[in-house]
């Protein structure tokens, strides 16, 4: 017998989709049987491309090596209280945000492709979202386990997974996990996969990774790195599925362009939340949202959909409001998160007057016209003793789920408000975007659970705001909300500042 | 043409990882950014085995790139020897 | 610096997370409690599945079986993912050793010839099954309750492909990585009538609907059946054929069969002892699976182990555990 060396390609190809055959026995639509009702068409799932070719032993070798190493951080962070290292108390309301707004996602993110990886009738295609499903069960418990000493000494960590089911402003995360997952197995992937991993994903890790190394916070550096080291399959993947469905056939085009439309914008939502972050919640920043998405949208992506114009797809729809929105978006969350700072779990906070001129400096036709004095007015109540809280609760879109508090782009005074009827009822949206994706699919969004709308029915445990925050979401009032200024948090750091620990 | 991109950690193995790309792709940039190495390039961008191995010493295997590997943008195409990076542009 | 600290001022202000503290009171939790219990979303789903919309995104009614907490399903290993791969990491070094130290001797060709065409008539087809239960155990993980079960699925998913992976590079050690064996094999996974039983078992677990009922089919029927009969029977019977060093190559199975006997006991145990409902339902399945693997299997048993008690041997293996677990009395 010749021995022929199998080359990598075809090796894994032995190890891995060799290992289906067709079926003779059972019905192979009962047995995989949500592939057709999107319209898209697979004629041949033998010309799926597998991105990387991991087989279980490397999976099993490489990754025990990743989590070897990032547990010896954990254990030496928590050992050496690392959360005495961090720059300022402030900055811990970040990973607030994203223990209780994204851990969750990444939860989700497991789910949906568990699901998907045992629903797509292609091994190869399977076994890759078989891999990203267990990746991002890695992920959530990382974070899990890197926020776990912060939790034992900050406040807002305690009941994330309690809360990210409830709390009004994490369902914008969760209605767009839920959204899609509840789609079919192909918007997913490219809801998930492509738009989010490959499109918007380095906007959310990237540079929020480099805030937290900038702001003295290795656990959550390394746990951030160490996943984005997976991310790098995931986004290949994401790449992989949008080419093989384009070439499979040309009806599905357009198809995958609608998805591409709606899930563009659905994750620029979604980032407001990260915008905010970076500009307002890091107190040593590392670069604006505005550069952050001109690097990695507008550079990384415009060269993604030159390459993708080949096969007939263009730029997502609205992609020219996002152009306009960078200048505008992390401002006005964060001044939605201000106002509602008594109902938030993390703590808000007026920016201090070098951050007021790094932000003047970083955005220098919007802030100083717009935003300054805005927080400026806030700061002299503030000082007055009357820090302002809306009262009240917000109406949200009911697409992107956040409250209306966007402006028009080309009238930054002017909030945004759009709407649709849909069988004798009116439904209000923050922006065109958002009208769009309801207006293609009114029956899914009708469905939304929004939470102010819940509260006011009577679903969530009272009719007044403070029993919803008590008894609903489990928060701890006058611990976990309110200002950061006169919180236990700001309390205890300044005792570790002034006993020479911090 | 298009500038396809990657970004290691900045570790011990990245720096020989950095070197052999260099190396291998003259008209690469290194961006050095917190806790981050970013390599871009016109076009295309290449990571040898043989080049890894001659910098770091020892036997390298091109999926090891992936403990170290933050993101990437551009078509990948991985086997034994390379992994490459491209657009079709 | 450090010195100067009183222990008071950083004494922690909570030992763990609500939802852990709720469960098992206010002390420090183990990383496997803090990673597993209430990671799921419980309620509040903004849109049903355009796929299933009778159900929720995550919903209990997926399968017949009844759990007053679904969390109650822990595993013994205490396996998240940090631990599961790094378990999985020193079990598959070992396991190059062996195919190294098998490739470096050259064993293969001191292997005679039948028992070469007993590997590839019999055991890498093999490699479909653990497809088959690659597939099963995903299910179960998409559509199960609750991380304390489904991250185990999941990991018991991966373990099957791994498992897959390993028997195929038997063939390849076989067939000087011409992947000739493999294709074999598949032939006679796909065309040998003994093998047509199993082949249909397989596609047929593939389409049943309860979660429930699939992970019993495969991980407690097929898979006590199956891994007697081929990796201690059919080793044995390769021992007197002279294949002795086989088991180097299929430590791996053997020793992973014993890690998850040890969950899969434990969380069977549980649910059968939750309520008579359970039992009685997972008696009823245990019988309907049974009857039919059987008799996939005999086929393919008789051609391949001279014993004509073999079934019966694995069968009373299958029955031992039933009582174990408590599933019949
Ligand atoms: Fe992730
Ligand atoms: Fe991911
Ligand atoms: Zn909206």
């Amino acid at each position: 017998m010749v021995a022929k060396k199998l080359n990598l390609k075809d090796k894994y190809r032995a190890l891995t989709r060799d290992l289906d055959w067709d079926y003779d026995y059972a019905d192979r639509k009962k047995a995989f049987p949500y592939e057709e009702f999107e319209g898209i068409k697979i004629t041949d799932w033998s010309k799926w491309e597998d991105p990387f070719r991991l087989t279980m032993d490397a999976y099993w070798k490489y990754q025990a090596e990743k989590e070897k190493k990032l547990y010896a951080i954990f254990d030496a962070f928590s050992q050496n209280n690392g959360h005495l290292n961090v720059s300022d108390a402030r900055y811990v309301n970040a990973i607030k945000v994203f223990l209780t707004g994204v851990s969750p996602l990444e939860y989700q993110a497991f789910q949906g492709y568990a699901h998907v990886g045992r629903q797509f009738g292609g091994a190869g295609a399977r076994v890759a979202c078989q891999m990203q499903s267990i990746d991002e069960l890695r992920h959530v418990q990382t974070q899990i386990h890197a926020m776990s000493h912060y939790n034992k000494f900050f406040d807002g960590f305690q009941d994330w997974t309690h809360m990210h089911d409830r709390v009004w402003y994490l369902s914008v995360p969760k209605s767009f996990f839920d959204d899609a997952r509840s789609a079919g197995p192909f918007e997913f992937l490219i809801a998930i996969s492509f738009s989010f991993e490959y499109v918007l994903t380095n906007l959310l890790f990237v540079p929020f990774m480099s805030g937290a190394a900038h702001n003295g916070d290795m656990a959550t550096c390394t746990f951030g790195f160490s996943a984005q080291s997976d991310e790098a399959r995931h986004m290949t993947l994401g790449l992989e599925i949008i080419k093989f469905l384009l070439e499979q056939h040309e009806d599905n085009v357009p198809i995958v362009q609608k998805w591409i439309d709606k899930w563009f914008w659905r994750g620029t939502r979604l980032l407001a939340i990260v915008a905010m972050m970076m500009d307002y919640m890091l107190p040593n920043k590392v670069m604006s949202w505005k550069e952050a998405w001109e690097v990695y949208f507008e550079d990384a992506g415009g060269a993604l959909f030159k390459d993708l114009a080949r096969y007939g797809i263009r730029m997502p729809k609205f992609v020219e409001t996002t152009a306009k929105e960078k200048e505008h978006i992390s401002h006005q969350a964060w001044w939605i998160f201000y106002t509602h700072g008594h109902a938030a779990g993390f703590h808000t906070s007026i920016p201090s007057a070098e951050e007021m001129d790094w932000l003047s400096e970083k955005y220098p036709d919007t802030f100083d016209k717009y935003y300054r004095p805005r927080w400026e007015l806030a700061k002299e109540m503030e000082d007055r003793g009357e820090r302002f809280y809306t009262n009240g609760l917000p109406q949200l879109c009911t697409t992107c789920q956040i409250p209306m508090g966007f402006t028009e782009m080309d009238d930054p005074t002017q909030i945004a408000y759009r709407s649709s009827d849909f069988e004798g009822e009116k439904y209000h949206f923050c922006s065109d975007g958002c009208k769009h994706i309801f207006d293609e699919e009114p029956e899914k969004y009708v469905q939304s659970w929004l939470p102010v709308h819940q509260i006011y029915q009577g679903n969530c445990g009272g009719a007044d705001v403070e029993t919803v925050l008590r008894e609903y979401y489990k928060m701890n009032l006058g611990e976990d909300n309110m200002d950061f200024k006169g919180s236990p948090d700001e309390k205890r750091w300044n005792e570790w500042k002034s006993k020479g620990v911090a | 043409m298009s500038k396809v991109y990657l970004a290691l950690q900045d570790n011990d193995d990245s720096r020989y990882i950095v070197e052999a790309i260099s190396e291998d792709n003259p008209s690469a940039t290194v961006i050095n950014q917190p806790a981050m190495i970013r390599i871009e390039n016109e076009g295309e961008l290449v990571v040898l085995r043989e080049t890894v191995e001659e910098k770091i010493g020892r036997e390298w295997d091109v999926q090891e790139l992936h403990l170290s590997l933050i993101t990437l943008g551009g078509n990948v195409d991985e086997d034994e020897d390379q992994l490459r990076l491209s657009w079709n542009v | 610096m450090t010195i100067e600290i009183k222990t008071a001022t950083l004494q922690p202000i909570r030992n763990t997370f609500a939802n852990i503290e709720r469960r098992f009171g206010d002390k420090p939790a183990s990383r496997y409690q803090e990673a597993t219990y209430d990671l799921q979303g419980e309620t509040n789903f903004h849109y049903r599945p355009l796929w299933q919309p009778q159900y929720e995104l995550n919903d209990k009614s997926r399968t017949q079986i009844k759990m007053e907490d679904w969390y109650d399903l822990k595993d013994p290993r205490q396996f998240y993912y940090g631990t599961y791969v790094q378990q999985r990491a020193k079990h598959q070094e070992a396991t190059e050793t062996n195919y190294s130290f098998f490739d470096k001797r050259g064993l293969t060709e001191h292997l005679p010839e039948e028992v070469k065409s007993h590997l590839i008539t019999y055991l890498i087809p093999l490699r479909h099954v653990e497809h088959t239960a690659n597939l099963n155990n995903m299910y179960g993980c998409a559509f199960g309750y609750g991380t304390a079960i489904t991250q185990a699925l999941l990991y018991n998913a991966m373990d099957r492909l791994g498992n897959a992976q390993y028997l195929s590079r038997i063939g390849l050690l076989l067939d000087g990585n011409s992947s000739e064996s493999l294709a074999t094999a598949k032939q006679e996974w796909l065309k040998n009538p003994a093998w047509q039983g199993m082949r249909a078992l397989c596609e047929e677990m593939t389409t049943v609907e309860d979660w429930f009922e699939v992970f019993i089919a495969q991980d407690l029927v097929v898979d006590t059946l199956v891994f007697n009969l081929f990796y201690e029977q059919l080793d044995q019977k390769l021992a007197v054929m002279g294949g002795r060093d086989v088991a180097l190559l299929t430590e791996f199975m053997q020793v992973w069969n014993k890690d998850s006997s040890r969950w899969l006991d434990s969380v069977l145990k549980t649910v059968a002892s939750e309520s008579e409902d359970n039992r009685a339902l997972l008696e009823e399945w245990v019988q309907q699976w049974r009857v039919k693997t059987l008799a996939a299997l005999r086929p393919v048993i008789a051609a391949m182990l001279d014993k004509g008690d073999a079934l019966d041997i694995a069968d009373a293996l299958l029955e031992a555990r039933l009582k174990k677990i408590g599933i019949t009395r």
